[in-house]
């Protein structure tokens, strides 16, 4: 078993592209200028000894351990902050730095716990750093003014400070720390929080989170950069101090959001001491947020379901049977609906959550073994906008750029997207360009937390009203259309002349004008001009997006006028600039890839189009359907309409993630046989028949493919707790169908895929081993990956810029529900929350709050904290308040990370126009004073409770 | 309270979502809108609903667009034998 080690180069890489060289210990190195000598020494193979210093954070100088001395110079510079400089000889080993150092190590040691848990077990850069320099005795013992002992000869020591235990993830103990500020320095660069400072100074210095608060109290969002950081044992993961040092590690992805985090599990056995993020990870570069880096205890939580289950009847209690047992009754029942209702009876929904090599078996069987095209997925409620917006604009369904863009960005516009929360890892690298002087405009209904955030300030914020985003972009291109701020030459050269012709004709009109808008939208129409010259103007512009944009009746409009936006000015096609949707869920971009629409094959490509069905066709001897299936809304109706009986449901639960719970319930339960398969008995299964146990990312191999079309690898680190990885459970159920299904392996799965879509056709297990990451295309045109997309011309040619018509949605509010709702979700918890809310990041999320402007809240006499009921045309629930002027007067917020809440039981059946992705975020609501749970929470709870009893099996002989 | 609710049955949901469809391209020119509305609905309608949507239109299409009448034509008619 291996361990993965990186090198700690000490200071950041210079990115400079002229060289200089130097000599050290008489070696000739040449390094990019602006480089320090302590990574020039490094990258020549010559460790320095360093305290103060890591390569993700700027150096600071304090330790002085990294002496050096350097011909013609006096004295012994510090070579963490002193930069290389042409024709230099630096001597890295001389006996006066040693002298120096082995003083310094031993002050240090003096006020360093002698029996320190972190040296012992080697976690602690102390010890190792006291034996490079050749330490070897303590003369001032520890006796004197010190930091370890609590008390000392009967008297309290007024130095000593208790170890903070409040985080549930990480102990911070004061009386190991040197106070190197290197965790400082990780929260303000890495991070961008600003939670941690040095108080005091010289020995009475200290790190302090917050105002001298316990680290949970403070602004700290847990995203464990200090950790990592931290030399010594002073911040350690309370998981390596009950569990050891971890024994081998390997790199895989996380399974949470978009950003595709790498990072390295590090092991002991089948145990998971700690993830630490991968320094080479492209999408992450070394950071984390809470949720990739700690929140993955669910993966061993008692909840999870570890045997296959069956019931006649959705309220009869489960029954545990075996694999073969449970994919025989399923193909049966399968194909008997099929022979009693046609072919078209039944179907499959591929999960977000899955691996690729999982989505497209799911989407493979769907079209090879049940006949028809009836498949869809979960980012039908997300993404599917994007998909159409950009397919149609652009010529293909994804991000343009690559996360590092964001770091040539000089203004980044961000619309109904809030980073900070669902994409932390993206928002620390933006705070970070933002923080070097690139502009921001945010484009959204609630003040988020980047409007104005620790040295990061909106130049606009434009408040929105739910529901007016298309009239608010098409005004944008109408000020940069009347106001001459066109990117002509672009527009020429790569897009269809004729239809921006059109476009800028209609984008003048009247009711296109910012004045005009200003009245629908209540953004003040100078604001409007404002951030319109300041995107087409200020250099390279880059818009980032979330499901603010997709989750309205206007979804793709919405998007497709962002794609003008960025066409027009030229915004397209180089590092800085593009088109960026901010994707929800880990590997939603990689299910959309993978085929999982019902009108689509994997890469894209209609199902209608006769020659990319004949390459499935011939390797998978089938004929395909040609016409498009059923979407999920679709499914549930033709449900309810009883043509639609048979549903195969992989890692999701769209009883909580659809919109109106009521419909969806009703579509399920009028269905014959409901399979679910997922790791918990989630809130779909209350309506399942058949409960197949599911695997987590740790146990199984595979990629998932994050928001910049980056293919990361998912390796294996346990045995799949409940025998089958989710492929291989697919597989299984084929077999039961009688297809012929072998695969050995997941690589073998993306070979398949690679044969069959030309967009991947470059992809391998191999070429995955050897760079780490690729972006798709991946071809022989592109034999490496994509960083940027459309640099020399788009996809589908030339740039189509399409009107977008501003329609009012018809959710509008009226005496009854004066209200707008519009929904969202916060950093600790993760969509639905079925991970999440079996970790210890409930201490900071324990239930969903109703955001309220303290105007209505007063209006209708809520106080903060109180049970409010939460009323629209389709339901009501009822949660707590939270009052607030984040919100504007007449909008409220809330997340849907917890069932009890049942926040879909409010929000209606309207959808985008295009995709049917449902509109969360505007639903007209009244909120009013509650004292408890309505009804439908109540029945839904006991219906819950009863359709989740178990009767264990008997042991087996 | 399925109806006054405001759940639509599926023929209603049907007329919706096809007027929708119609009032995002009724902005451009006719033909291109004409055009654009039935090859969506010929991409993204399974034959279930795009046979529910042509008994709406043989009825007379009571509540459709004219929009939507006017693609009907160029709206592909599910074949009969499929389910
Ligand atoms: S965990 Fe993250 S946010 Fe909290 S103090 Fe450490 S670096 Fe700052
Ligand atoms: S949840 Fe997202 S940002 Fe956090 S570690 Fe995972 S991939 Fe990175
Ligand atoms: S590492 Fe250079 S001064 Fe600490």
């Amino acid at each position: 078993m291996c361990f993965v080690n990186e090198i700690d180069y000490g200071t950041p890489a210079s990115r400079s592209d002229k060289t200089v060289t130097l000599t050290i210990d008489g070696k000739d190195v040449t390094v990019p200028e602006g480089t320090s000598i302590m990574r020039a020494a490094r990258m020549a193979g010559i460790e320095v000894p360093k305290l103060c210093a890591n390569d993700m954070v700027k150096a600071f100088g304090s330790c002085r351990l990294c002496l050096v001395e350097i011909e013609g110079r006096a004295g012994t510079p510090a070579s963490c902050t002193t930069p290389v400089a042409e024709g230099l000889k630096v001597s890295t080993q001389t006996e006066r730095v040693q002298a120096i150092r082995r003083g310094i190590m031993e002050l240090y040691m003096s006020d360093h716990p002698e029996d320190c848990p972190a040296c012992a077990a080697g976690d602690c850069e102390m010890a190792r750093m006291a034996e490079t320099v050749g330490l070897k005795e303590i003369r001032y013992g520890r006796e004197g003014e010190n930091h370890i002992w609590p008390a000392h000869d009967g008297a309290a020591n007024p130095h000593f400070l208790e170890p903070d235990l409040s985080n549930p993830y990480f102990a911070y103990d004061p009386s190991q720390c040197i106070v190197c500020s290197l965790c400082v320095r990780a929260c303000e660069e890495v991070q961008g929080t600003f939670a941690l400072t040095v108080e005091g100074r010289g020995f009475e210095s200290r790190i302090s989170a917050g105002m001298n608060e316990p680290f949970l109290e403070s602004e700290c969002v847990s995203c464990g950069a200090c950790v990592q950081a931290c030399p010594t044992g002073a911040l350690r993961e309370k998981s390596v101090i009950e569990l050891g040092m971890p024994e081998w590690s390997t790199v895989t992805t996380c399974a949470y959001c978009g950003v595709g985090c790498s990072f390295k599990a590090e092991m002991k056995g089948e145990q998971v001491v700690r993830m630490v993020p991968y320094k080479e990870g492209k999408a992450n570069r070394g950071h984390s947020c809470v949720k990739g880096r700690f929140a993955y205890g669910y993966a061993t939580h008692k909840d999870r379901i570890l045997n296959p289950m069956i019931r006649e009847k959705i309220t009869d209690p489960w029954r545990e049977v075996t694999w073969e047992e449970a994919l025989a009754h399923v193909a049966k029942e399968f194909r008997r609906i099929q022979y009693q209702y046609g072919r078209g009876a039944i179907g499959g929904i591929t999960s977000s959550r899955c691996t690729n090599e999982e989505t497209y078996l799911v989407q493979k069987l769907v079209r090879q073994g049940f006949g028809n095209n009836n498949v869809d997925t979960c980012a039908r409620v997300c993404h599917s906008p994007t998909g159409y917006g950009l397919k149609t604009t652009f010529g293909t369904s994804a991000g343009t750029q690559d996360f590092d863009s964001v770091e040539h960005a000089d203004v980044v516009m961000l619309i109904g997207a809030n980073p900070t929360d669902a994409h932390p890892v993206f928002a620390s690298r933006m705070k970070k360009r933002l923080r070097e002087g690139a502009k921001l405009i945010v484009i959204d209904p609630r003040r988020i937390d980047l409007v104005r955030t620790p040295h990061v300030e909106a130049a606009y914020h434009l408040p929105l009203r739910p529901g007016t985003n298309v009239a608010v972009l098409t005004a944008l291109a109408h000020v940069i259309v009347s106001e001459g701020l066109v990117d002509e030459a672009f527009v020429r050269e790569r897009c269809e002349w004729d239809a921006f012709e059109d476009w800028a004709e209609f984008v003048l009109q009247p009711e296109n004008s910012p004045e005009a808008v200003e009245k629908v939208s209540g953004v003040p129409a100078e604001t409007i001009r404002a951030a319109a010259r300041l995107y087409a103007t200020g250099g390279n512009a880059a818009i980032y997006y979330g499901l603010g944009v997709t989750e309205h009746s206007q979804g793709s409009t919405a998007v497709m006028a962002i794609a003008n936006l960025a066409m027009a000015t030229g915004n397209i096609g180089r590092p800085g600039v593009g088109v960026n949707p901010l994707r929800g869920q880990n590997n939603v971009q990689g299910s959309c890839d993978m085929g999982s629409f019902p009108h689509e094959l994997p890469g894209y490509r209609h199902i209608s189009d006769e020659a990319t069905r004949a390459i499935y066709e011939k390797i998978w001897g089938v004929k395909l359907d040609e016409e498009p299936g059923l979407r999920i809304n679709n499914m549930l109706d033709a449900a309810v309409e009883g043509s639609f009986k048979g549903i195969y449901i992989q890692g999701e639960d769209i009883l909580q993630s659809d919109p109106n719970t009521r419909h969806v319930a009703e579509g399920l339960a009028a269905m014959e046989c409901v399979v679910v398969h997922d790791l918990f008995l989630n809130e779909t299964a209350n309506y399942a028949h058949v409960f197949l146990p599911g695997s987590t990312f740790l146990e199984k191999d595979g990629t998932f493919i994050n928001a910049e079309r980056r293919i990361n690898r998912v390796r294996k680190v346990m045995e799949p707790k409940s025998r089958y990885a989710d492929w291989e459970a697919t597989q299984e159920l084929a077999r039961a169908l009688g297809l012929n299904w072998n695969y050995k392996h997941p690589s073998e799965i993306m070979d398949e895929i690679a044969a069959t879509t030309p967009t991947f056709a470059g992809v391998s297990y191999d070429l995955l081993e050897r760079e780490g990451s690729v972006q798709w295309p991946c071809n022989e045109k592109a034999p490496l990956g994509t960083p940027v997309m459309h640099v020399d011309g788009f996809v589908r040619g030339k740039g189509k810029f399409v009107r977008t018509a501003y329609v009012a949605t018809d959710e509008k509010t009226g005496p009854r529900f004066p209200l707008l709702l519009t929904t969202g979700r916060i950093l600790t918890q993760y969509n639905v929350g079925a991970q999440t809310r079996r970790t210890d990041n409930v201490v900071w999320h324990a239930e969903d709050r109703l955001e309220i402007h303290p105007f209505d809240a007063e209006n209708r006499g809520i106080r903060d904290g109180d049970w409010v009921k939460l009323a629209s045309r389709a339901g009501e629930t009822t949660l707590r308040a939270k009052v607030t002027n984040r919100v504007a007067p007449g909008v409220v917020y809330t997340t849907f990370h917890h069932p009890d809440t049942q926040a879909n039981v409010v929000t209606t059946e309207y959808a985008d126009w295009a995709t049917s992705c449902p509109e969360y975020k505007v639903t007209a609501v009244q909120v009013s004073p509650s004292n408890g749970p309505t009804e439908w929470q109540r029945d839904y709870r006991e219906h819950a409770q009863k359709s989740r009893r178990v009767v264990h099996a008997e042991p087996a002989e | 309270m399925s109806h006054e609710a405001g759940v639509k049955t599926g023929k209603e949901k049907l007329i919706y979502m096809a007027n929708q469809i119609a009032s995002f391209f009724e902005t451009m020119k006719r033909e291109e809108a004409v055009e654009g509305v039935a090859d969506h609905i010929n991409k993204f309608w399974e034959p279930r609903m795009r046979r529910q949507l042509f008994e709406i239109i043989d009825r007379g299409g009571d509540g459709l667009k004219p929009l939507v009448l006017e693609a009907a034509a160029h709206i592909k008619r599910p074949q009969e034998a499929r389910a």
